[in-house]
């Protein structure tokens, strides 16, 4: 299997990473895909042309019913960041969390974003459901998702200037106004 | 006089893709006609804001509508009216305090949240719960899916018009927080289910109070039945309203009640066991239309499912700990601080700077009383998570409002909004 030779490759040992059969079938499919396990949970790392292919593939082919969540992290100010072997990991990552009902499965795939260039094919138009989450991402973080119907901010206001969870946008920015002292009476 | 500003075709197009919160989306079409042109403007439909200060939209939803007389076309869910950034919130406070933060999230369920919580950060520290706390826990949340439901069950009934439901849904349901507030102290919000554990014991008798808190509830939700169920206004107002199929309720995401009440029989306790679920025996309720009187209904029967498992809860709660005895998570017994410094210097650190949680990423979710609710928590080795994520499972089944709605009456998308039960503290986090 690909995914096994990447571990060696990587210097680790084989068989530390039981690899799930959807991970290996991305992996089979897309090329420079890096499968992981987290705590238990299936994870593949995919290179950013193929964000929008994975998502049609697992949807199509591998019956994963069910995009539950379209997410952005920034890792900034990490003090430490685990290492994946294989992973050119950036400042950004968008994650997406897929569940498959027939097979009571689920999978997690997580795409490495360069900080000067943020952006990524949405996956709104294979999982219809995604198109709040990816909305809340950009309103968020700022991730430019490509082929979006309507990316509009979703949660702040329209005219809001930065992107509040981006960890160098920091609270507390806008000066609050308390009312004047009451006046003696 | 001066010129009226001129605006280029591009300009416009530009400035209209920047008006208020895709409301272009809703503006009225103009028809290109055969004998050439534009037809004049059309006239027939109008768009309505309804909310965010509508009783029915529970909370601050804002539902842009798009009417042809009394028809709905078109509806656009709006947010961000309650938005007060939990999640970045989320990062600046410690592992410890994280669920004081997540609770207030899905204010109806807050144990779900706080469960949630927990099990991503005890996945993250490879932790292992006493049985105890896991049918503590357990207790717990099926206690709190009561209240949720007998909630929804008031506040459905008064936005169809059973005015005398709210009543007699709060009456049960105060029963039900009276009881939590016995047991975590506070009614809603509680911190109680925390890293590591629950933070204290069940009291003494709390068997009798919960049987007789589940003999009140089941006769509260016989009442319910007696009085809706078969009620004709009650039956003409839901049913064949807001009918949603399987297909498109997973493809928008959606989860929990509205999915189940497709005919969809999909419940995360019972298909990917947490807790002990496993061990306890109760159905997964499901519906055959997905329409608002489905989802009325197998609300009404999970009340009654949960009763179930909490009565099993009273019978086989399991004897030990309530918390894990692993001293980097859990303080010190209070007996201990008065007797040892370095335990008084423990329980200090612990609850200012917290634990530190080994660097990963994990996913946590459970079935809370709306659906699946996510948590993904991303460690970087220090006692903060550089990312707190929670999928609410509102935000989802709120956006299929714009899919549900359309083709039904004004009226109807009263009834669609709460048969939706929507918490907007969980939507706008």
């Amino acid at each position: 299997m690909a995914t096994d030779t990447d571990h060696a490759a990587a210097g680790e040992p084989p068989g530390a990473s039981p690899a799930d059969e959807v991970a290996a079938a991305v992996a089979a499919r897309f090329a420079a895909t890096i499968v992981h396990e987290s705590h238990g949970q299936p994870v593949v790392y995919v290179e950013r042309s193929a964000w929008h292919d994975v998502a049609q593939f697992l949807r199509d082919e591998e019956r994963f019913t069910q995009c539950l969540d379209v997410t952005v992290v920034d890792h900034l100010v990490d003090s430490e960041r685990a290492v994946i072997p294989g992973v050119a990991l950036e400042r950004f990552e968008v994650v997406a969390n897929f569940l498959s009902h027939p097979r009571n499965r689920r999978i997690r795939a997580i795409c490495e974003l360069p900080a000067d260039d943020p952006t990524v094919a949405s996956i709104a138009d294979v999982y219809v459901g995604m198109n709040f989450a990816e909305r809340e991402a950009f309103d968020m973080f700022g991730v430019v998702f490509e082929g979006h119907p309507d990316l509009t901010r979703l949660l702040m206001p329209d005219d809001w200037v930065g992107h509040p969870l981006r960890k160098d946008d920091a609270p507390g920015r806008i000066p609050v106004e308390f009312k004047e002292d009451p006046a003696p009476r | 006089m001066s010129e009226p500003i001129k605006v280029s075709p591009p300009e416009e197009a530009r400035l209209e893709a920047q008006t208020d919160e895709g409301a272009q989306q809703l503006q009225p079409k103009r028809h290109e006609v055969v004998t050439g042109g534009l037809w004049p403007e059309d006239d027939d439909t109008m768009i309505i804001n309804m909310g965010p200060q509508h009783p029915s939209t529970h909370g601050v939803l804002r539902v842009m509508l798009e009417l042809d007389a009394e028809t709905v076309l078109q509806a656009k869910p709006v947010i961000g009216y309650l938005h007060t950034g939990m999640e970045k919130t989320g990062e600046e406070l410690t592992y410890v305090q994280g669920a004081t933060n997540v609770t207030r999230m899905d204010y109806l369920s807050p144990l779900a949240n706080e469960l949630v919580f927990s099990m991503a950060v005890e996945q993250l520290l490879d932790l292992e719960m006493p049985p105890r706390a896991t049918w503590i826990r357990m207790l717990l949340v099926e206690l709190n899916r009561m209240s949720s439901h007998l909630l929804f069950q008031a506040t459905n009934g008064m936005d169809v018009g059973a005015v005398s439901m709210m009543v007699y849904g709060w009456r049960e349901r105060e029963l039900t927080l009276r009881f939590l507030e016995k047991i975590t102290g506070l009614r809603m919000n509680h911190n109680f289910i925390r890293p590591g554990g629950v933070a204290a014991d069940l009291p003494d008798g709390w068997q009798h109070d919960a049987e007789e808190l589940c003999r009140t509830v089941e006769q509260g939700v016989r009442e319910y039945s007696d009085l809706l169920s078969e009620n004709p206004i009650f039956i003409e107002r839901l049913m064949g309203v807001g009918t949603i199929s399987t297909e498109d309720a997973l493809a928008l995401g959606v989860t929990g009640p509205i999915l189940r009440a497709t005919g969809f029989p999909w419940d995360l306790r019972k298909a990917q066991p947490y807790l002990a679920y496993d061990e306890v025996d109760f159905d997964v309720m499901y519906g055959r239309n997905g329409d608002c009187y489905d989802r009325f209904r197998l609300r009404l029967d999970e009340i009654l499912e949960s009763i179930k498992i909490v009565r099993q809860c009273i019978d086989a709660m399991p004897l030990g700990d309530y918390r894990v005895q692993d001293r980097k998570v859990t303080p010190p017994p209070r007996a201990r601080i008065d007797e040892s410094m370095e335990a008084l210097i423990h329980h200090f650190k612990l609850f200012t700077e917290g634990f530190r949680v080994p660097p990963g990423e994990t996913y946590a979710s459970v079935e809370s009383p709306r659906g699946e609710i996510g948590c993904y928590l991303v460690s970087d080795g220090t006692g903060k998570p550089v990312r707190l994520h929670i999928r609410g499972p509102s935000l989802y089944n709120l956006q299929s409002l714009g899919t549900i709605a359309v083709g039904g009456m004004v009226s109807d998308a009263v009834a669609i909004i709460s048969s939706l039960d929507p918490i907007m503290g969980e939507t706008d986090r």
